[in-house]
């Protein structure tokens, strides 16, 4: 619920719904220790940039972060929150 | 002579273990995959008067007690004290390969950076300061190429440097912020305090740190209540201030750290471009054209493996039937020798019958070494994912089994890449059902022998199907019934697309065909040596055999044998399966091993001399129908998997309980399943 309001008044959304060559910056993982920390471990910390490679339905989701491409599964996409990249 | 120990850490894909190639040559112990997680993998070299052991840690993305990887690595680490670490990074992204050297610099061990992928660094338009990062660093830093075999001496001379230093205290440690200093300077307090023997050992602050982290294998070591109620009002606090657990705020101070020593030191002169790697994804993990591109590369792989394999597996007969000979000529004639007829029939046909087939599964090896060097597995294992999920595995489960089409034995030690536990034991499971080389003994065999030229390819794509599909059908009940639960989430990296050596895939093409090898060497010698002889005695008393040919005496014996009577005593229960006591004794044999199917076979038809498998044919045209035929090879397809693969799965996951499992189920749905077709054949053809 507080997640909901969250959402809606901020630019907070889930990276599953972000499109093909955006740039987002990560706010929170909403998952289970053990994912949580697996992402960590391979870049995905608070404010690090996000670019969105591929997100066409259907398809894989292949995004890069740190310099690295990755493939993401949906479910995984769905937990990741973001907001977008600010501009200076 | 100054001796050693060095360990190699650092991310999967970072070319770790080519760089391993590199420093050691041919002095490994192989029996392991790169990319692919084990124990131990080590090696030897000298350098100036030093002796040098290095030991290649699986790879990691961090050191936390998340994966059996990384609890193996840290284990080793902490336990074993090597003197010097090497942290093998990917030059081409430098941040998130360091995530893993900050935490190794937390450990304080005597450390040297190999920033590896020189060459395509530089080619990405990186430019490094190297002597302003080692100081940032506080360790040496090498830049190599390990494909190509550029830096070794470099890196040797940094490694044998660093050594003689020994241990030194850091400088520079990774600062976690204020707030979070002060619980940890709380908690190294406790722990200084409360577990002497413990902080001794692994040092305070890194204690400390994990304690922080919640990792669960620190905090089971720690007893004093005292200590893990620091822990716990500090994570609270923290939990408090910063609305998310400390462990993922001090993963992004790492970062941090990483990000400003790389803001210093490196200068990006390209602008990362949308390069050829995206493009070819882009029609790889299409959704339309992926399966279909995938199949057609698995269908070119096999394809490579049968027909090319031909010539060298008909070269190889060749060659172990003419030493049968000549071993078998040392001996005057028709003397009845216990030696000669072990060596002969015993050894050289057991073992001779498994590395017949080595080309082909080298072949195989070769193939799916491409695919891996090449970056494309990685795709396929996404693209294979949809399906995989479907039964209840990850997409990564396809790549060991894709091995098991070669040998199920390096298939099983494949599976560590696979990182939740019931995935990777549904996996090993089912692995014997993807009918490995020794198989195709059989089925070369048999297809011949009861069906028209036509009719031999689909027969053979028809036996391969069905095991796949019972694959298929076993992985999805085992994982909604004993194994149940989530399948790890999908979170995979797509290392960038390139040219592989042809030093490297044959490296690795020839780690996995030693595996098979090695079997054979062993676990099929042996027991061609125990069927030997069980085949041969008790023996029939000579006034049996007056007036027999040679291979009717033969039959005779082998009727007379431990082996004969037991196939005759299993013959009731398999009759209904259209088999009689003949083709029991051979799956007696087959038990051990696949080959030995078809070895026991030919003795107890008495067709002299067992390369004359034409003859073979015939007698089995003559006394079975196809459907037996068809019965007898999807039997040996199902049932209980040889001897040597038992081993492995015993010893992958963790107990004989599994492994009996294995053969047993296996076995009983062989049995059922060759039951159902031979009865309803029977009445319908």
């Amino acid at each position: 619920m507080i997640e909901r309001a969250v959402m809606e008044h901020s630019q907070i959304r889930r990276l599953s719904a972000v499109e093909n060559g955006e740039k987002v910056r990560l706010v929170r993982v909403d998952a289970g220790r053990d994912l949580n920390r697996r992402l960590a471990s391979m870049g995905f910390v608070p404010n690090v940039q996000i670019t969105v490679v591929s997100n066409s339905h259907p398809g894989p989701f292949v995004i890069i972060v740190k310099e690295v491409k990755m493939v993401l599964g949906r479910g995984v996409a769905q937990k990741v929150l973001v907001e977008p990249e600010k501009s200076f | 002579m100054e001796r050693i120990t060095v360990a190699l850490a650092g991310n999967p894909n970072s070319g770790k273990s080519s760089l391993f190639n590199l420093l050691t040559g041919a002095r490994q112990h192989v029996g392991n995959y790169p990319g692919v997680t084990v124990e131990k993998k080590e090696g030897y070299c000298t350098h100036e008067g030093w002796e040098i052991a290095i030991v290649d840690l699986p790879g990691i993305y961090s050191l936390t007690a998340y994966s059996t990887e990384e609890i193996v690595a840290r284990h080793f680490l902490l336990e074993d004290k090597p003197d010097v670490v090497v942290d093998v990074v990917d030059a081409s992204n430098i941040e998130r390969n360091l995530y893993l050297g900050t935490q190794l610099m937390e450990m304080s061990p005597p450390m040297v950076f190999a920033f590896n992928m020189a060459d395509l660094a530089k080619r990405r338009g990186l430019v490094f300061d190297l002597e302003q990062l080692s100081r940032l660093l506080e360790a040496r830093i090498v830049p190599t190429v390990g494909n190509k075999g550029e830096g070794r001496t470099q890196l040797l001379d940094a490694i044998v440097r660093t050594a003689r230093e020994g241990r030194k205290p850091r400088v520079h440690q990774v600062q976690y912020g204020d707030e979070i200093e002060e619980e940890l300077g709380r908690v190294e307090g406790a722990v200084s305090r409360w577990e002497g023997p413990l902080a001794g050992k692994y040092g305070s602050r890194w204690l400390a740190v994990k304690l922080l982290e919640q990792d669960e294998e620190i905090v089971a070591k720690v007893g004093h209540k005292e200590v893990l109620d620091a822990v716990d009002r500090s994570v609270r606090h923290l939990r408090g201030i910063f609305r998310d657990e400390p462990e993922i705020v001090m993963a992004d101070r790492r970062y941090g750290f990483i990000s400003g020593a790389c803001q210093e030191t490196i200068r990006n002169s390209v602008e990362r471009r949308h390069d050829a790697s995206d493009m070819i994804d882009a029609v790889v993990t299409n959704r339309i054209l992926g399966l279909p591109i995938f199949l057609l590369l698995m269908y070119a792989v096999f394809w490579l493996t049968f027909t090319l394999g031909k010539y060298p597996m008909a070269g190889l007969e060749w060659l172990v039937g003419s030493l049968g000979t000549s071993v078998s000529g040392l001996w005057p004639q028709a003397s009845d020798n216990w030696l000669r007829s072990l060596l002969v029939d015993g050894v050289i046909a057991g073992v001779g019958g498994v590395v017949v087939f080595l080309p082909n599964i080298l072949l195989l090896f070769l193939a799916i070494a491409l695919l891996e060097d090449t970056g494309y597995m990685a795709r396929a294992a996404f693209v294979m994912d949809r399906v995989m999920h479907k039964i209840g595995l990850h997409g990564k489960s396809f790549i060991p089994m894709l091995i098991g089409f070669g040998c199920s034995v390096p298939a099983i030690m494949a599976t560590r890449i696979l990182e939740n536990r019931r995935n990777r034991l549904t996996t090993i499971l089912v692995i014997p059902l993807m009918s490995c080389g020794a198989r195709l003994t059989i089925y070369s065999l048999m297809i011949p022998a009861f069906f028209a030229p036509h009719w031999r390819g689909p027969v053979m794509w028809l036996i391969y199907l069905v095991g796949i599909l019972l694959a298929v059908a076993c992985a999805r009940l085992l994982r909604l019934t004993i194994f149940r639960g989530e399948t790890t989430p999908f979170v995979m990296e797509l290392p960038p697309y390139r040219m592989p050596t042809l030093k490297s895939i044959l490296i690795h093409m020839w780690q996995r065909g030693w595996m098979f090898l090695k079997k054979a060497g062993t676990m099929i010698l042996s027991v061609s040596v125990v069927l030997w002889v069980l085949a041969s005695f008790p023996k029939p008393k000579a006034g049996e055999l007056a007036g027999l040919t040679e291979g009717q005496s033969r039959q005779v014996a082998l009727e007379h044998s431990v082996m004969g009577r037991v196939g005759r005593f299993i013959e009731p229960a398999i009759q209904p399966l259209g088999f009689d006591w003949k083709i029991g004794t051979a799956l007696i044999g087959a038990t051990a091993a696949k080959e030995v199917f078809v070895s026991q076979l030919s003795i107890v038809y008495a067709t002299g001399s067992e390369d004359d498998t034409e003859a073979l044919r015939e007698k089995l045209q003559a006394n079975y129908t196809p459907l037996v035929g068809f019965c007898i090879m999807l039997f040996c397809l199902i049932s209980a998997p040889c001897s040597a693969t038992l081993a492995m799965t015993r010893q992958e996951a963790g107990s004989w309980r599994w492994a009996a499992f294995q053969f047993i189920g296996l076995t009983t749905l062989a049995y059922g399943i060759t039951f159902i077709v031979f009865q309803l054949g029977r009445i319908w053809i």
